[in-house]
């Protein structure tokens, strides 16, 4: 039941298009308000039994060979979360139904990436797998991501997204190290199993650095200085989108992971230190900042900074003890936590009121800019009540829940300096950075007000505001009402909320009472927050005179430009990197490749010790053997020395016709066959394309050029060579081969071995070879009609276009014996062609040496008599023949699946003919027959496309 | 033989990475083509020469020689000759298009 609930936000998200496409006229936010809803339900139906003190449990496996799964607990702290994830859902789903107009925007995408990011965090504070939190923990960035790019026409928004990404991300991996660093240590994944092992881990060498690690995850979720600037950036986003991720929920997960962890890690002064620190540093920071910024998502955004820096410090201050050994010290980290937690549901209550505040107000006003802003009270009074309701909750004035958090946070900052803290820093310090920073945040809360809602309209508005409708006031107006509410009756959250998280992180829970009261006398804290009050008020006023409170700070460097630095750095170093080696020359990739290959050979042989040279049983060597080979060896060898291009072709094909000699004195006369009419043809069409280009250039390069070439060129050679001592040396196992030697002809009734390996063996590599060669045969023909937009201004070309044009135009013979001959021959080979290709089961032969042969007899007859005469003669659309051609060879093949047995089996009988006798008949002819059409046609789409280019 | 034969695959290959390494177009088809060459005498060496008869069954030879390269290599010199065919035709289009044949002036352009 829980897996449903938990995965139930993903599920719909997967289905929302689908819904969304069914109900076209609803706002998709409707069908998305089922998931929080849901959430919000079931969780709130555990609260009595885990506020009881049983935790809700449930497994199921992921990657059980990692023994990776899903491992959900519920305890108080995932408890209180989960609500928060529910119940500040259903309001931001409610308000973004009113803030997104489905007309004008992609609402069903924005759904789905809010209902991404909500079964995210769900299982990030559920989750007891630490590797199963990583994974949501990054899914979380990434749902953020998607969000803050919403808008993803403007350039902000994707730098916003991306910075955010960036910065999470990698705190996400340093996360991810941390835990396995701990794993090492605990041999476990599951969060509880390593707090039971806790007392055992200090001493271990990587306890400290698995510590930092997490806590960078930590510092980076959570935006504690200094990487906090993915936040103001990430405001980009829709506002409810600012209201759920960047206030109340995402940013808190790193809040919740520093609380989950603080049974592990607490009492390490490192630990305690940092999180004291940096929650402080980020308090003032944040809150000093918040105070200038004039725009007003932008000030909430650093009102935010700075209040995940108190709720981070708050952590801290209690986690100096780990509470097992009682005493006062671990009543007062246990009041440190409480309040952590508290604070934690006041800021999503009143910062998520304000969200929706803004929102509103930039939705009706067209602007957030606190300077064209102003007299906003009469006109909006509505929203003005709302937002008085935050801000005063935020400020921590009495008698709202933010004033009981912040007493709260000043008690322990003064009990943490009356109590002398174990640190070396001045203690007193806590209490001083903590009182400050609510100064500051008194201030800009007053000038959030009054510059907004209060004073004179400015005149600047492009439009007259008016109070929004229902639809949009009624969720921060819950949210508002919410903060008042923890502060009149805290007794409604401290029992069944806040004692329960504060159980799930600390021993002694228990014994600690919670003090969650508006007054508890004329103690220093009060006489503080009085303090603040006046101090507050008077810094508000002083800010028009002091520059130091309105402008930004000079500063020679800046967090965002050192960001923009290493950025733009690491993409130059990145681009230089590249071009020293993608040079554009294609001589430099192959060099690369074919250094690569000798490398990686050689290597390997030299490793594996592959290389075995045995001389033994060597065949004898002919005096035909060694003419044949001195000829292709001198032929090759003469190859880069010729001077014409003619030369070099006929070399070329001299090596080939070398090769068909080899083959028929080793034994394989389907292969002297094939290659003999490739050579042919080839050569024709070498000659074809070649006549017109321009003089072989002797290789007049600089020795700088051709070294290189020469050394890796005999550097393959060489590995090639002892690749090819070594393979015949010695075989590691049984060839293959005995099997198709015996079974061919029991089995294919094939007595050509290796026309059976090709049709019905290995019958699908053939399949797709022909297909292979039909894209070529297509690649040619595009090529073929390529015409470049600059083809035709071009000056050389026309002359160069005329020529071709005359060459292709007298490709017709004049010879009267060859035009003659050729009308016998050309039927003499057909006729062969056909033999070859009906006899090849039996003797070599086959459909590639018919098609190739019968390809030939078309190119003499094109030679004879012009390839007009042949597309006139033959008028057979050879792209059509070769389509049908493979048609038929995988018909061939489905027909053996339609007599039920497997793709391209074969079978064979016997005939008995009045003329011809006993005959037999097998369908590996039909696939072969396939293969022919198949050849024949590319074939000569690639010679009559050549020809007919003009 | 096998010993010579060997000596011939690495000359094909040697000559036909030479090639392909050079600057005009013709030349690099033209290696391309002896490197098939190699790979062929390559694959055909490495199941020991003159091993027997053609594997032809109605020879009714004692032993034959082993099919298994010589179908490998029969498929590679059809693929081959649709993939020299398509440089072939590259290679014209290439210097009928942009009038020249050599690599270094078809050089891509930095930083696209």
């Amino acid at each position: 039941m829980i897996f449903i609930v938990v995965f139930f936000p993903f599920l719909l998200a997967a289905l929302l298009p689908l819904l969304s496409r069914l109900f076209g006229r609803v706002h998709a936010g409707w069908l998305a308000l089922p998931a929080p809803a849901l959430l919000l339900v079931y969780f709130a139906s555990l609260l009595p039994k885990v506020s009881g003190g049983t935790p809700i449990e449930a497994s199921m496996p992921w990657m059980p060979s990692l023994d990776i799964r899903f491992d959900l607990s519920v305890d108080g702290l995932g408890l209180l979360f989960a609500l928060l994830i529910g119940g500040i859902g259903v309001l931001v789903t409610l308000y973004s139904v009113f803030y997104l107009d489905r007309n004008k925007e992609a609402v069903t995408r924005f759904y789905v990436c809010l209902l991404l990011f909500m079964g995210a965090m769900l299982g990030v504070v559920l989750s007891d797998h630490l590797i199963a939190l990583y994974a949501f923990w990054e899914l979380t960035s990434v749902s953020s991501f998607l969000l803050i790019a919403f808008w993803h026409q403007r350039p902000q928004s994707r730098d916003g997204a991306m910075k955010s990404m960036l910065i999470t991300v990698l705190g996400g991996l340093s996360m991810l190290a941390g835990f396995l660093l701990l794993y090492l240590q605990t041999d476990t994944f599951s969060i509880r199993k390593i707090i039971a092992l806790a007392p055992e881990l200090p001493g271990h060498s990587l306890f400290v650095p698995a510590m930092l690690l997490i806590l960078l995850g930590a510092f980076t979720k959570s935006a504690q200085f200094p990487f906090h600037i993915w936040l103001p950036d990430a405001m980009e986003a829709p506002t409810p989108v600012s209201a759920y991720l960047h206030s109340a929920t995402m940013v808190k997960a790193g809040l919740y992971l520093a609380a989950r962890m603080t049974p592990v890690f607490a009492g390490q002064a490192v630990w305690y230190s940092m999180l004291i620190g940096a929650g402080l540093i980020t308090l003032f920071y944040g809150s000093f900042r918040a105070f200038k910024q004039t725009d007003l998502k932008a000030l909430l955004a650093y009102s935010t900074i700075s209040q995940l820096g108190l709720i981070m410090a708050l952590i801290g201050l209690g986690s100096v003890h780990s509470g097992s050994e009682g005493g006062l010290e671990s009543m007062l980290s246990a009041a440190a936590l409480a309040a952590a937690i508290l604070h934690l549901v006041n800021h999503a209550a009143f910062k998520g009121t304000l969200f929706m505040a803004v929102g509103i107000v930039d939705h009706e006003t067209g602007t957030r800019d606190i300077r064209k802003l102003g007299g906003l009270m009469a006109l909006m009074p509505v929203t003005f009540t709302i937002s008085l309701l935050g801000a005063l909750s935020m400020a921590g004035v009495p008698p709202f829940g933010g004033y009981i958090s912040k007493e709260l946070f000043f008690a322990s900052a003064l009990d943490a300096w009356r109590h002398g803290l174990p640190l070396r820093t001045p203690v007193v310090l806590v209490p001083l950075v903590a009182w400050l920073g609510s100064v500051f945040t008194f201030a800009y809360s007053l000038r959030f007000i009054l510059r907004t809602f209060g004073g004179r309209e400015s005149g600047r508005l492009e439009r007259r505001p008016h109070e929004a409708p229902a639809g949009l006031l009624l969720p921060p107006a819950v949210l508002g009402a919410a903060a008042l509410l923890l502060g009149l009756a805290p007794g409604l959250t401290a029992s069944p909320l806040v004692a329960p998280a504060l159980a799930s992180i600390h021993p002694a829970a228990a014994e600690a009472e919670m003090h969650f009261t508006l007054w508890h006398g004329l103690t220093t804290e009060v006489w503080m927050t009085a303090g603040v009050f006046a101090l507050g008020t008077g810094i508000f006023f002083l800010q028009r005179r002091a520059a130091l409170l309105r402008d930004p700070l000079p500063a020679p460097v800046t967090l965002n430009g050192l960001y923009g630095g290493v950025l733009g750095g690491m993409d130059r170093a990145g681009r230089r990197l590249t071009s020293l080696y993608m040079t554009g020359s294609l001589r430099h990739y192959t060099m690369y490749l074919f250094g690569f290959l000798i490398l990686a050979l050689a290597a390997t042989a030299a490793a594996t010790g592959g290389i075995a040279i045995s001389l033994k049983g060597l065949a004898p060597v002919t005096v035909y053997e060694a003419v044949i080979l001195t000829a292709l060896i001198a032929a090759a060898a003469a190859v880069p020395f010729a001077r014409s291009r003619l030369m070099a072709i006929i070399l070329t094909g001299a090596v080939g016709y070398m090769v068909v000699l080899f083959f028929v004195v080793f034994r394989a006369p389907d292969l002297a066959l094939t290659q003999i009419i490739v050579e042919t043809v080839s050569v024709t069409l070498f000659l074809l394309c070649f006549y017109h280009l321009p003089a072989l250039k002797r290789d007049r390069e600089s020795l700088r050029f051709r070294l290189p070439n020469f050394i890796i060129a005999l550097g393959v050679g060489a590995v090639m060579t002892l690749i090819a001592l070594a393979a015949f040396s010695g075989r590691s196992f049984e060839s293959i081969s005995d099997y198709y030697l015996k079974e061919s002809y029991r089995l294919a009734g094939g007595k050509n071995v290796v026309n059976v390996i090709l049709v019905d063996f290995r019958g699908f590599d053939t399949m797709l070879e022909i297909v292979v060669l039909g894209v070529a045969a297509f690649a040619i023909y595009a090529l073929i009609r390529l015409r470049l937009p600059q083809d035709e201004p071009r000056e050389g070309a026309d002359a160069r276009e005329k020529e071709f044009r005359l060459v292709y135009e007298d490709v017709r013979s004049n010879d009267v014996i060859l035009r003659t001959l050729a009308k016998v021959i050309i039927f003499i080979i057909l006729t062969f062609s056909l033999y070859l290709l009906f006899a090849g089961h039996h003797e070599p032969g086959g459909g590639f040496i018919g098609a190739l042969m019968t390809s030939s007899a078309l190119v003499l007859l094109s030679m004879a008599f012009g390839i007009k005469t042949v597309r006139e003669a033959m008028p057979v659309d050879f792209r059509l023949m070769a389509a049908a051609g493979i048609g038929v060879a995988v018909l061939t093949g489905v027909g053996s699946i339609v007599l039920g047995v497997p793709f391209l089996s074969h079978t064979f009988g016997y005939v008995d003919l009045p003329v011809f006798g006993k005959n037999e008949l097998a369908t590996a002819v039909i696939f072969d027959l396939g293969v022919y059409m198949t050849v024949v046609g590319i074939t000569m789409t690639i010679i009559l496309a050549i020809g007919r280019d003009k | 033989m096998e010993l010579f034969m060997s000596l011939a695959v690495g000359i094909l290959f040697a000559v036909g990475v030479y090639l392909i390494l050079s600057k005009s177009l013709l030349r690099i088809v033209l290696g391309t083509s002896l490197l098939t060459h190699g790979v062929h005498l390559l694959l055909l060496t490495m199941s020991r020469l003159k091993a027997g008869s053609a594997p032809l069954l109605g020879e009714g030879a004692e032993r034959y020689t082993d099919p298994l390269p010589q179908a490998l290599i029969l498929t590679s010199i059809v693929i081959s000759f649709g993939v020299t065919s398509l440089f072939f035709v590259l290679a014209y289009q290439t210097y009928k298009k942009l009038g020249t044949d050599d690599m270094e002036q078809l050089r891509g352009q930095e930083h696209e």
